[in-house]
């Protein structure tokens, strides 16, 4: 799965507030000792094998069946091999869905969250105090919302009647049945309106953290507002960076709910990101093998990129 | 700063304008909200209220209406709070206090779990509750999502009890307390603060939870706020969008006063640290 024989990973952070938590301080002398010693960390074992990994390994399982949600495939499901995935390389479906969470993560996550949120945070770190505390808790608390509120919010928002299109109407442009003619533009907002407080909390921490006499140096050497930028600010905070990318590209991908209340994946397929894909096919048209099918690939998806992140988060990156 | 040129006050004039717009296209839905569940003539449009009402308040808050969704998301959050917390710190503890050679594959597999989309289990998770007749039970539901939260649990909580000194527990090993003694009576309380943290943030993922009771979940008497919300939208052909305001402001109330407390009371930058920085 990892490289596991990698250097473990508390020595690897050297964010350590107290030297003396070092573990390890008394070696195990005895094998009994140590599984003893280990004993506290079962219950958790337990969980995590009979609710994470269990699902992760039934999935591939039955993906392999023609398990139904109803019917004599329900009670007696049949191995039918390889079938789901044949049927998922030619389904149409398939690649359109694809391709919707392709525009989805990049369209909201890494375009729009990523940038929305470094800009406020280089705007906040220059910005009349009460306008930045006043701006900071209202994306704050589009993000605090519950999912399912947040998505009623932007669904009123969006909808043909909906405040989108009277703002524009004040000002004399005649709006679009966003939820119907353009799906996944108002999702990708919607999510771009919801999710960016975590891109922007996780800049406001890295810009804290860069040093203010490197940006005077570069003050001084005479570099513009867009040149230290590029050139200084960016490169301090990469690491900053490479995290958010990685871990709204992880939330971007489950995504479920918002699109949900406000397109119901549609019109037709035309914004059905994979979790609503795999829903559907699981729920409305009751085929669980398919849908756990489904569910394999987005499983290799999110472990593609947790492999990466987790690459990331070792120090060794930093070269 | 009063001598600055005028350039730079035009400058920062424009920064402020700037961030106040896009403050301003963040408020606009969230103000829909609020102005709804007290309009007399709710539309999906923001505007100043016709007149003010607490009707639609008084019409959702009825038993089956919210207060029994209300009543089982609390079930359901602080349960699986409470079992996530009590399991996180029980593992935490080995984990930072001993090398073993089996901390290191261990915490690898919990940073690989805190990275899995939940959602895309979803499918294989009903079916495998179809098959342990799980489905529709509540307990198995909430330790179906302690167990999700319990990756980033263990994470958050061993950063925590990293920065608790192990001199004092050393002190009580001499005086021969036990290794479960020691982490009750020294450790735990030194790190309330975190677990207060943990807690919390369990606590709000489970309330704002919509796709996990909605797939698992299948009785109204059982459903949490999230679902019966959810049913409550679009379900006599028109929105009632008064009452669906109201509704969501109810139930959005404990979770932001949740987030308030943790990040003015407990310290925000610091809850964000054990989450993030790992």
């Amino acid at each position: 799965m990892v490289a596991v024989s990698s250097p473990p990973i508390e020595g690897d952070r050297p964010t350590r507030e107290d030297p003396n938590s070092r573990a390890g301080r008394r070696p195990p002398r005895a094998g009994r000792r140590s599984i003893a010693r280990l004993l506290p960390i079962a219950p958790s074992i337990v969980l995590l094998a009979l609710f994470m990994a269990g699902p992760v390994i039934w999935a591939v399982v039955i993906s392999f069946t023609d398990t139904a949600l109803t019917g004599r495939s329900a009670r007696e499901p049949q191995w039918v091999g390889l079938d789901n995935y044949v049927d998922l390389v030619t389904d149409r479906d398939f690649p359109v869905s694809l391709l919707l969470t392709v525009v989805f993560v990049l369209g909201s996550a890494v375009i729009g969250q990523n940038l929305v949120g470094l800009g406020l945070a280089l705007l906040m770190a220059k910005a009349n105090r009460t306008v930045r505390a006043v701006v900071g808790t209202t994306v704050v608390a589009a993000w605090v919302l519950p999912e399912i509120v947040a998505a009623f919010a932007a669904y009123a928002y969006f909808a043909d009647d909906g405040t989108l299109n009277q703002l524009l109407g004040a000002i004399g442009i005649d709006g679009a049945n966003w939820l119907y003619d353009f799906p996944m533009l108002a999702v990708i907002l919607a999510n771009v309106w919801r999710g960016t407080a975590f891109s922007m909390l996780v800049y406001e921490a890295a810009l804290n953290d860069v040093p203010p006499e490197i940006t005077e140096a570069a003050v001084v050497d005479g570099a513009s507002g867009a040149k230290r930028l590029w050139w200084v600010t960016i490169p301090m905070i990469r690491p900053s960076i490479a995290t958010n990318l990685m871990l709204i590209t992880l939330q971007t991908l489950a995504v479920f709910t918002l699109i949900w209340v406000m397109t119901k994946g549609g019109p037709g397929m035309a914004s059905s990101t994979l979790p609503v894909f795999a829903y559907q096919e699981a729920f409305k048209f009751q085929q669980i093998g398919y849908g756990s099918a489904i569910a394999v690939v987005m499983i290799v998806v999110g472990a593609a990129f947790s492999i990466a992140y987790i690459r990331m988060l070792r120090p060794e990156r930093r070269s | 700063m009063s001598l600055a040129s005028p350039r730079r006050a035009v400058a920062s004039t424009a920064r402020n304008l700037a961030l106040a717009l896009i403050g301003v296209c963040f408020l606009v839905p969230l103000a829909w909200l609020v102005l709804a569940s007290i309009d007399t003539n709710p539309s999906q449009r923001t505007e100043l209220p016709e007149g003010l009402t607490l009707d639609h308040y008084a019409a959702v808050l009825t038993p089956e209406g919210t207060l029994l969704p209300l009543w089982n998301s609390t079930l359901l959050s602080t349960g699986s709070a409470l079992v996530t917390v009590v399991v996180a710190v029980l593992a935490a503890y080995p984990l930072s206090r001993y090398r073993s050679r089996f901390n290191t594959p261990y915490l690898y597999a919990i940073l690989f779990g805190t990275c899995l989309p939940i959602t895309a289990i979803m499918v294989p998770v009903y079916s495998l509750f179809v098959r342990l007749g799980y489905l529709d039970n509540l307990a198995a539901v909430t330790f179906f999502m302690a167990a999700t939260s319990l990756p980033m649990a263990i994470w958050m909580m061993k950063n925590f009890m990293d920065s608790v000194p192990v001199s004092l527990e050393e002190a009580a090993w001499v005086d021969g307390a036990s290794a479960m003694g020691t982490l009750r009576r020294i450790v735990v309380p030194l790190m309330r603060p975190g677990i207060a943290v943990v807690f919390i943030f369990v606590f709000i993922q489970a309330w704002g939870n919509f796709f996990v009771p909605f797939i698992l979940l299948l009785s109204p008497a059982k459903q949490p706020a999230a679902v019966s919300i959810y049913s409550f939208f679009g379900q006599y052909g028109t929105v009632a969008y008064g009452e669906l305001a109201a509704f969501s402001l109810l139930y959005s109330l404990p979770v932001i006063a949740l987030y308030v407390l943790v990040s003015r009371g407990i310290g925000g930058s610091f809850a964000l640290q054990g989450a993030v920085k790992g």
